[in-house]
């Protein structure tokens, strides 16, 4: 029987502001543990929690990029559980009426085509601290928490199970982490947590309605891990169901070293949340003026930045797609493009050098010490024919590795283009009556030795001819010397 | 609606807290008693009520996005039973 996989995904993003969602301690990852709490996400009697400006402005921006209808009015309510690194007691979460439902997400996978992923719905909420079990300063009887985390306010993103294969959960992912980063609303980035993923997912016999039993995978940190997890458990579901076995409901760790998936170790019983309203938090209001608001300050999406970049900078669509992946990048290129002349290519440069360069160090270009500034300045020294492509290239590494001013580095290193004609002349007549055996090989017919002039030609002047002047009067000169040849003869 | 001698079980596990045997049958005829009580809401026709989520009909008051510091670890580990290394030390949750 041939089985198809059923899978529905919950995305957790962190938010990027500057305070927690509930009280005023910093919401930054990656402090000592404990140094960013107060008796709010402490959970200490007596306490009130206030709902921050920003989360609710970040919420309207992703419902808004994900085509959800925003509920007017939405509750806010508390998910009960003990857990150490929840110190309430409860996660405040929504559940009955969430901030927005239905909405969809385009994506696009190679060969099987466009798709649209609904979205059931997405919840505000406050994560939960970090609890450490296994690292080596924590004794065999204890676990250690941290509550820096906990209140960092969270969007849940919840698909329908519109999912039929790995591929296509790979291609919303990526196409989400781009839509938050765009959004500016979280960095997406999955191996610091701040874009998490869990996966449900079941397999039914094709054509079959019916769902099967599923199982829930989590741990998985990257794209790629979430990828391979899934394809892992559908070989493991698939293996049972051929032999006749049942599904265990079950939650599952992804094992990036073992590349296993192993059931959750637990003392946990099943969930009963009991959600009930939060009384401290009153309904959360999206009043029509405000969603006006929210409408007219929507930053542009990948998409309207691709058919901009294609009309306004005349670039092929290839080109647009690739500039727009990463917003930092498509920003980077307008910034360099904008003093420049040939747009295409500026373009080919941040395709190719910038890109380069950030593959090789991998990092963000945030982080090059080339800027788009210095990009520019070398693009236009080569449109105004001060440099030649090479010398350009040298200097872009040089830039790369020293982040000094691509003008600086010409004047000091003496890189301008030699273009002047007669100096190009004198030191070609030089060239050739020093190589007389190249000389008379060429003349007899072996072409090929043009190249090996050109070559000495730009050692003795240490790439900065301009390569164009260079050929049409090693050309010229040939010709000359190919004609007095025959004249003598 | 009534509650069984197995809902107070699992009602007094998800609350973790213990009871004997005899205390938990008597919470249950009390559970009984008042979700008996209760039920006289529902002489009620509530069909077109909306639920009262929230007694106050107002949106959320909301705060900007302001960041303030508040406790030193030190402060925040002061009352806990047990902290080690800068974190709460906690009996082992899991393995």
């Amino acid at each position: 029987m041939i089985y198809e996989p059923v899978i529905g995904l919950e995305v957790h993003i962190q938010l990027l502001t500057q305070s927690k969602i509930f009280c005023s301690c910093s919401a930054k990852f990656g402090a000592s543990p404990n140094s960013q709490v107060c008796p709010v996400c402490l959970g200490m009697p007596g306490v009130l929690p206030v709902l921050n400006k920003k989360v609710i402005e970040f919420a309207l921006r992703l419902a808004l990029a994900t085509n959800c209808q925003i509920n007017h009015r939405s509750i806010i309510e508390r998910k009960n559980y003990f857990y150490p690194d929840l110190p309430k007691g409860y996660q405040i979460s929504q559940y009955e009426l969430p901030f927005c439902e239905h909405g969809f997400v385009d994506i696009y996978v190679e060969g099987l085509g466009a798709k649209k992923i609904g979205l059931t719905r997405i919840h505000l909420e406050e994560d939960a601290g970090k609890s450490m079990h296994s690292e080596s300063y924590v004794a065999r009887d204890e676990s250690l928490v941290d509550v820096n985390r906990c209140g960092v306010p969270l969007l849940e993103i919840v698909s329908d199970p519109d999912f039929r294969s790995p591929r296509e959960v790979s291609a919303y992912l990526t196409k989400l982490r781009q839509l938050v980063r765009y959004l500016g609303i979280c960095d997406g980035n999955m191996e610091e947590g701040s874009l998490r993923c869990d996966a449900n997912i079941s397999l039914r016999p094709v054509g079959q309605q019916q769902l099967g039993v599923k199982t829930e995978l989590k741990n998985m940190n990257s794209i790629s891990a979430v990828e391979k997890a899934l394809e892992y458990e559908i070989r493991r579901q698939t293996a049972i169901l051929h032999d006749g076995g049942k599904i265990k409901q079950q939650t599952l760790l992804w094992n990036s070293n073992k590349s296993v998936v192993e059931p959750m170790r637990s003392k946990e019983f099943a969930h009963d949340y009991r959600y009930f309203p939060e009384p401290d938090l009153l309904p959360v209001i999206i009043t029509a003026a405000r969603l006006e608001q929210a409408k007219s300050a929507m930053p542009e999406l990948p998409q309207a930045k691709r058919t901009r970049f294609i009309e306004q900078y005349k670039l092929p669509e290839y080109d647009a797609q690739v500039l727009t992946e990463d917003l930092e990048i498509a920003d980077f290129f307008e910034q360099a493009a904008a003093g420049v002349q040939d747009k295409k290519s500026a373009s080919n440069w941040v395709m190719g050098e910038v890109m380069r360069a950030l593959n090789e160090q991998g990092c963000s270009i945030k982080n090059l010490r080339i800027t788009p500034q210095h990009l520019a300045d070398i693009l236009v020294m080569l449109e105004q024919h001060k440099i030649n492509l090479k010398i350009g290239k040298a200097v872009f590494e040089e830039c790369l590795q020293t982040g000094e001013n691509p003008a600086e580095i010409v004047a000091k290193k003496g890189l301008h283009q030699i273009s002047d004609s007669s100096a190009i002349e004198t030191l070609i007549d030089k060239i050739l009556d020093n190589n007389p055996a190249e000389l008379s090989s060429y003349l007899e017919g072996k072409e090929k030795l043009f190249g090996f002039f050109i070559g000495q030609i730009m050692k003795e002047t240490q790439g900065k001819a301009n390569p164009k002047t260079v050929n049409e009067l090693l050309k010229q000169k040939l010709r000359q010397r190919q004609e007095t040849t025959i004249n003598i003869n | 609606m009534s509650v069984t001698l197995a809902d107070v079980e699992n009602i007094a596990r998800l609350a973790k807290l213990s009871f004997s045997k005899e205390e938990m049958i008597t919470f249950t005829g009390q559970f009984n008693q008042i979700l008996q009580y209760m039920e006289k809401l529902n002489e009620l026709d509530t069909e077109n009520v909306e639920p009262t989520f929230h007694v106050l009909d107002s949106g959320n008051p909301l705060r900007d996005d302001v960041q303030q510091t508040w406790l030193t670890p030190e402060q925040a580990l002061a009352n806990a039973p047990k902290a080690k290394n800068g974190f709460f030390s906690v009996p082992k949750m899991i393995g």
